[in-house]
């Protein structure tokens, strides 16, 4: 199993523990459940934990899907700096939110997997993983003026036969560019 | 082959299922709302006991389906009989992990729905609040468990029964399940999804006994003791003959009758894939072909396949318990059955490196699977069009038609066919163009040149113009040089195509086939009405829509 990036699981079940946590504390607040002041916690640790899970981390090998509209979220969690970036902190932080939502039994299902999900983290900072956030590639593009139309067609090339370089016959072989080639300003 | 919601037979389908689950939740819903054995558990529960137990049945009904769906070898025994029955319930059985996926996300919102439902009804009965004064105290021993304490805590009551401790074990194990086999997790760490997804075995262990505690009782004696009557006036109960005291008794875990069937069906299904595992596998020939491909070429006692299956390949060596489909390169009529097996993971780039250094590696092979294509050989004029990866069964297909031409197989009316390849980049389908080029020469040698027409389309000039300069011109590409006459950049302008083969061919009837994206079947299918003829006597165009 050695190229398992385990923060991307860990990533999913805290967002899945993040949801369920504020169900559950949804419900037990709406229910007027006793220990209520309890689920008012979980939700609002619910969405904390929605919040920063959110922003998928950029993969160190291969490509990484971003979740829809995570940009802002990516900038947010980016300028938390090794508190975000460090696994470590994460799976400590996960332990210490899902206590609370042990003593009330709306938010134990929450409580569980936020527990499971840190316990997944711990096993990513163990192994040097780390959150890198998933930025636009900047590209430098070249001023509109020189490009007013571009080709519509392929450029035209003679046949394989004569590109190919044959030895005996150098000046054959050459062949005139359509184009006049001009070195880049 | 990837599978497509959109197709109307799967469709009805899904309206059909979705409408079981939907009689089923209004029926339990009403029956438990309703129904006289339950006002006094109704007394205790509130409407959380309708809400709670109308989801249970949607999750029996659902936890019976979701085995079946991932029981290949069985479906393909099922398709094996309904050969004569028409393509569409075929097609439907193709449709496999869709449907697991549906039943998946059914079974995880029901659990939720049953969830909140039970912590209603739990915290309901213990919150001293909602309990009436009056309440007589049979209802309150027997309408839940005798020696429950109404000052203990919920979180208390779910971990001490049989019922809350399985329900948030196996709660547990499928939001384990379903976290892992998101598409990320899914796609990029294979084993992670794997592995915990043999957590359905705890969730079917605990679900069998989530029953076994019997707590939703109802009232055993309503003949004898009418509720209408007696509700209003517990003080006289067991001291007037019109109200003896209310029996009640915990309803029979019925669960198990659910999904004992299936269980077993998996079970087979199972026991069948190591079956086939162990049985022997022998490499024939193995090809290293260019752009890192590699063509094994392997041969099993007993295997028959059909154009366009696939198989499922396992090697212990590299994965335990990783099964990879391939799509069948080789034609019914060889000795053999081949698989182009080119890098696309960490299992494949194993097997590649490892079979480069001469090592032969114990091999399991499951199948064939799939719905065998034997419309491809009852047209006179074919249309094929094949688009990336999409093209690989067609490599079982060409080289069947023309083994049954050269066999004069009665069972090919196929006269002529029209190739289609559609690619960005020939660069991980050299074998394929190979192929095409020795069939071609093949064709020549006996003078049948016209029989098979291809077209190459590289789609990926449209986006990159800079592209065209990394196309190698040496040695190594001959086989593409040899393409070139018949090499077309961009995408293929239907219309002229259509035209031409009308034009050439004024009085058949064409199968058009497509192994492709779902688009590009809408635009072809378009294509075909548009130019059918209405006379019979004229060309005509049938789209099939099946996938292979």
């Amino acid at each position: 199993m050695g190229k398992i990036e385990w923060a991307m699981w860990a990533n999913e079940q805290a967002l899945a523990s993040g949801l369920i946590l504020l169900t559950g504390g949804i419900v037990g607040v709406a229910g007027q459940f006793r220990g209520w002041q309890f689920a008012a916690y979980a939700v609002a640790a619910g969405v904390f934990v929605c919040l920063l899970e959110y922003p998928r981390s950029k993969r160190s090998k291969g490509t990484s899907v971003e979740r829809p509209g995570q940009y802002c979220f990516t900038v947010c969690v980016k300028a938390f700096g090794p508190l975000t970036r460090n696994y470590y902190v994460r799976a400590f932080l996960h332990a210490a939110i899902c206590v609370p939502g042990g003593f009330m039994l709306a938010t134990v299902m929450g409580c569980v997997c936020l527990g499971i999900a840190s316990l997944i983290y711990l096993a990513a900072a163990i192994r040097g993983e780390k959150w890198m956030p998933i930025l636009p590639k900047v590209e430098v593009k070249a001023p509109v003026e020189t490009m007013k139309n571009p080709p519509q067609n392929p450029p035209p090339r003679p046949p394989a036969e004569f590109r190919r370089k044959h030895v005996d016959d150098l000046e054959g072989a050459a062949y005139d560019n359509p184009m006049s080639v001009t070195a880049d300003e | 082959s990837e599978i497509s919601f959109d197709s109307k037979g799967f469709q009805v389908f899904t309206f059909l299922w979705m409408g079981v689950n939907i009689f089923l939740f209004v029926w339990y819903y009403f029956y438990y709302d309703l129904g006289d054995e339950f006002f006094y558990t109704r007394h205790l529960l509130g409407s959380a006991l309708a809400w709670a137990r109308a989801p249970a049945a949607v999750l029996n009904f659902n936890c019976m389906l979701i085995l079946l769906p991932v029981c290949r070898n069985l479906l393909s025994l099922i398709r094996g009989s309904f050969m004569c029955c028409g393509r569409t319930i075929r097609k439907q059985l193709d449709k496999n992990l869709t449907f697991h996926k549906l039943v998946a996300y059914m079974i995880g919102l029901m659990t939720a729905v049953h969830m909140v439902a039970h912590l209603h009804g739990v915290v309901e009965q213990q919150q001293t609040g909602r309990i009436r004064q009056t309440e007589h105290s049979s209802v309150r021993a027997g309408g839940r468990r005798e020696h429950l304490d109404p000052q203990q805590i919920p979180t208390y009551f779910v971990f001490t029964t049989i019922a809350g401790l399985t329900g948030v074990v196996i709660t547990l194990a499928l939001i384990l399940i379903i976290t892992s086999s998101m598409e990320v997790i899914r796609r990029n760490y294979f084993e992670v999804f794997w592995y915990t997804h043999h957590l359905f075995i705890i969730f079917f262990a605990g679900l069998v006994f989530h029953g076994a505690g019997r707590i939703v009782r109802s009232q055993q004696n309503e003949k004898a003791h009418n509720f209408t009557f007696c509700k209003d006036r517990p003080e006289d109960w067991g001291l007037i003959p019109e109200c003896p005291l209310p029996t009640f008794a915990g309803g029979f875990p019925k669960t198990w009758m659910w999904v004992i069937g299936p269980m077993f069906f998996y079970v087979c299904e199972r026991l069948l894939r190591f079956v086939r595992f162990m049985q022997t596998v022998h490499y024939r020939k193995i090809v290293m072909r260019p752009s890192k491909v590699l063509e094994l070429q392997l041969v099993k006692s007993g295997f028959k396949m059909d154009v366009g299956q696939y198989v499922f390949l396992n090697c212990p060596a590299i994965s335990q318990l990783e099964w990879h489909p391939f799509t069948m390169t080789s034609a019914p009529e060889e000795d053999f059955f081949s698989v182009h097996i080119r890098s696309a993971g960490d299992w494949t780039d194993k097997l590649i490196d490892i079979i480069v250094n001469a090592i032969l590696l114990r091999m399991g092979v499951d199948g064939p699977f799939g719905t065998a294509s034997e419309d491809v050989f009852d047209y006179e004029v074919s249309m094929l069009v094949g688009a990336g990866i999409g093209v690989t069964p067609f490599a079982s297909i060409l080289k069947s038609i023309w083994y049954k031409f050269k066999e004069g197989n009665p069972k090919l009316r196929t006269r002529k066919i029209y190739f289609y390849w559609l690619c960005r980049e020939t660069h991980a389908f050299e074998w394929f163009a190979d192929l095409l080029c020795v069939l071609e020469k093949e064709m020549e040698e006996r003078g049948m040149g016209h029989f098979l027409t291809y077209k190459l389309f590289l789609t990926g000039w449209d986006q990159n113009i800079a592209d065209h300069a990394k196309v190698q011109v040496d040695a190594d590409t001959d086989v593409i040089t040899g393409l070139k006459q018949k090499t077309h950049y961009g995408r293929p302008v239907w219309d002229k195509e259509f035209e031409q083969i009308r034009k050439e061919n004024p009085t058949s009837v064409v199968g058009t086939f497509l192994c492709g994206p779902e688009a590009l079947g809408k635009v072809l299918e378009k294509k075909c009405a548009k130019y059918s003829e209405v006379d019979p006597r004229k060309t005509r165009f049938y789209f099939n829509k099946e996938n292979f």
